[in-house]
């Protein structure tokens, strides 16, 4: 059992493990470890397109993840209000948004999205005034949309449970101490599921900033650094390759964990 | 009393769904007193409470506060405070930020040296001074609990509304603050609302006593008439303990009515409601109004089955033939063995006036009160 146990951890990170040891490679085949050297890293923050993608990915990581905790969070108190019934609806398909494959959301996404353009962009050139509308088309935009659609479900899950677990009481003692319901949200609330928000949008950055699948279907000519990674492995995999890797891994683990933190803090009860 | 009633129910009903949790309630509750809402848990005294707070609504009837009907007031603009059952506190804040969270929601803003010197004296006030800037869950649950009074009591509320305040505590801890709690109300003068399901608790702090089953108001009294003059035999039972005995009506005097017990013995009680001859009754026999005695004397003949020595007092429970067990308590006297032993055969006789016959599961029956509370928890 133990053996099996053992077999089944090998499987699963042995081969991250090997990704990181040979980012430190000083050779330059990824299949035999030559010395140690951080050269790679260096190669690898000093290759332009590598920086662009980069630049990409934090940029809509970070602005999906602002959509999804503002949003998911509002829906998580919205369904506070809702019928036993329709809340029970809504939490199932929260719970089938999160485990719907990628592939079918980035494909279901591009369908969307190409479609909405196909309806806006005549409508918004029959508007303008001049000769050159704006014109919507896959990119950021597409981008951000698609990973802060998937992130809000993640966002409300989170807030809901502690919402949920929030004590009644304090609402209305509050409420009993002269407090709006506007000034209760903002000093009694807000503060209490601050935590679960702050969660969320680490999760939300960290899926956004790690995904691949929804972001190929909808990038468009847009790079993101999965996508240059996945570029650039067709060209063969360079211990170059191996230390973007290894920057993804750390920067990810170190939000989840972040995030981990944030929800065992401040338990609701005291 | 002409003044104006702090608290005034009028006709008061609240439904939630099917359930009925309060009937038709009056009461109108005068200022500067302390008063008890008593009775088991499902009789609608909460409810009441939270009527008052206007966390609820009533389904019909009308609340005043200090004779201003609250019908749509929500809470944060009604004049009273409550301590919550679990407290409440707030678990981000500190003890100072918790006591001045209602001082800083007065409009127009109260000055920061104001806030900061009331709720410094809302800290000596219930002897947490120097407290302040302590966490909630750096607390003890007394400590907790004095918090949560200095947070309403630091407003000024015209009535203090406590939901089972004591409820937490551990015995010691409970009897010191029954007795703070008292003195508080003496000092500050306004009028405490307290609900408890502890019968010793509405007795020993309130000057008034409500007590409720079934969403109605059984008897309203101060503690010592609740005690020795129970409206019915719900009453009886539930505040203090009795010792409660069946029989048929044998004769009718006045106020008084000769009971036939179930093993012949004649006892005499007083009736509070209207009974007629033949009837079958509860009678209600406190059991310090039991004296016992060598055998010989007295009405019931009996043996000890089990005596609990509390101290100042003893308890016996004696099996009487074609009865049951009685409970009865005697004083101790120190130096006087006067101690009856288990085994022991005693007689048992009635202080004159103390047995109380009520009619047998009537419709305010104990009988009825387990329906209705099978009603309400089903």
């Amino acid at each position: 059992m133990r053996a099996f146990v053992v077999a089944v951890f090998a499987f699963l990170y042995l081969p991250i493990a090997l990704v990181v040891l040979f980012s430190f490679n000083a050779g330059h085949h990824a299949s035999e470890f030559t010395g140690f050297s951080v050269q790679w890293y260096g190669k690898a923050l000093s290759n332009p397109f590598l920086v662009e993608a980069l630049k990409n990915s934090l940029f809509i990581a970070s602005t999906s993840a602002l959509l999804a905790a503002f949003c998911g969070t509002a829906a998580a108190l919205g369904l506070q209000r809702v019928g036993a019934r329709t809340r029970a609806l809504f939490d199932a398909l929260l719970g089938a948004a999160i485990v719907v494959p990628g592939v079918v959301i980035g494909i279901s996404t591009l369908v969307a999205l190409v479609q909405l353009f196909a309806v806006v962009n005549p409508f918004l050139a029959s508007l303008w005034p001049t000769d050159q509308p704006p014109k919507l088309s896959l990119g950021y935009g597409s981008i951000i949309a698609a990973h802060g659609l998937f992130s809000m479900a993640l966002v409300t899950m989170i807030v809901g449970t502690r919402l949920s677990s929030l004590d009644r009481n304090l609402v209305e003692a509050s409420s009993d101490l002269y407090a709006t319901p506007l000034t209760t949200f903002r000093s009694i609330v807000l503060p209490q599921i601050m935590p679960a928000v702050i969660a969320g949008f680490l999760l939300a950055f960290t899926f956004s900033f790690d995904d691949f699948i929804i972001a190929f279907f909808v990038a468009g000519a847009q790079t993101t650094l999965p996508i240059y990674v996945f570029a650039s492995i067709r060209r063969g995999v360079t211990p170059e390759i191996n230390a973007i890797a290894t920057i993804v891994l750390c920067a990810s683990v170190l939000l989840v964990l972040l995030a981990q933190w944030q929800l065992g803090r401040r338990k609701p009860s005291p | 009393m002409t003044a104006v009633p702090d608290i005034e129910f009028r006709a008061v009903t609240k439904r939630y769904g099917a359930v009925t949790a309060v009937r038709g309630v009056d009461l109108a509750i005068p200022p500067s007193a302390f008063v008890a809402l008593l009775g088991p848990s499902g009789c609608g005294k909460t409810t009441c409470l939270r009527m008052i707070g206007g966390f609820e609504q009533p389904s019909e009837g009308q609340v005043l506060i200090r004779g201003r009907d609250m019908a749509g007031t929500p809470p944060y603009r009604r004049p009273v405070n409550m301590v919550f059952q679990q407290y409440a506190l707030f678990p981000h804040l500190d003890v100072e930020e918790n006591i001045s969270y209602g001082l800083r929601q007065a409009r127009p803003r109260l000055s920061s040296h104001e806030i900061a010197l009331r709720a410094g004296e809302a800290l000596s006030m219930v002897q947490l001074a120097g407290y302040g800037r302590r966490k909630i869950h750096e607390l003890s649950g007394g400590q907790q609990q004095r918090v949560a009074l200095a947070r309403a009591l630091v407003n000024k509320p015209a009535v203090l509304l406590l939901d089972e305040p004591l409820a937490a505590l551990d015995k010691k801890l409970r009897t010191d603050m029954q007795i703070e709690l008292q003195n508080l109300q003496r000092e500050i003068g306004i009028t405490f609302v307290l609900v408890t399901h502890d019968q010793e608790e509405a007795l020993s702090m309130s000057d008034f006593v409500c007590v409720m089953n079934g969403g109605r108001i059984v008897q309203l009294g101060q503690p010592s008439e609740i005690y020795d003059e129970p409206a019915d035999l719900f009453v009886a039972d539930f505040v203090g303990k009795t010792n409660l005995v069946s029989g048929k009506v044998a004769r009718l005097s006045g106020d008084l009515v000769d009971v036939a017990l179930a093993d012949g013995t004649v006892i005499s009680a007083r009736k509070r409601v209207p009974l007629s001859r033949g009837e079958a009754v509860s009678v209600s026999l406190r059991p310090e109004s039991l004296s016992l005695s060598a055998p010989g004397s007295g009405s019931l003949k009996g043996i000890v089955r089990n005596r609990i020595f509390l101290g100042s007092t003893a308890e016996y429970a004696i099996e009487v033939r074609g009865i049951g067990s009685l409970l009865a308590k005697a004083d101790h006297v120190i130096g006087q063995g006067n101690l009856f032993k288990p085994g022991e055969p005693v007689a048992i006789g009635f202080a004159a006036g103390a047995p109380l016959a009520f009619p047998h599961a009537n419709n305010n029956g104990t009988n009825q009160r387990e329906d209705q509370n099978a009603e309400i928890l089903s």
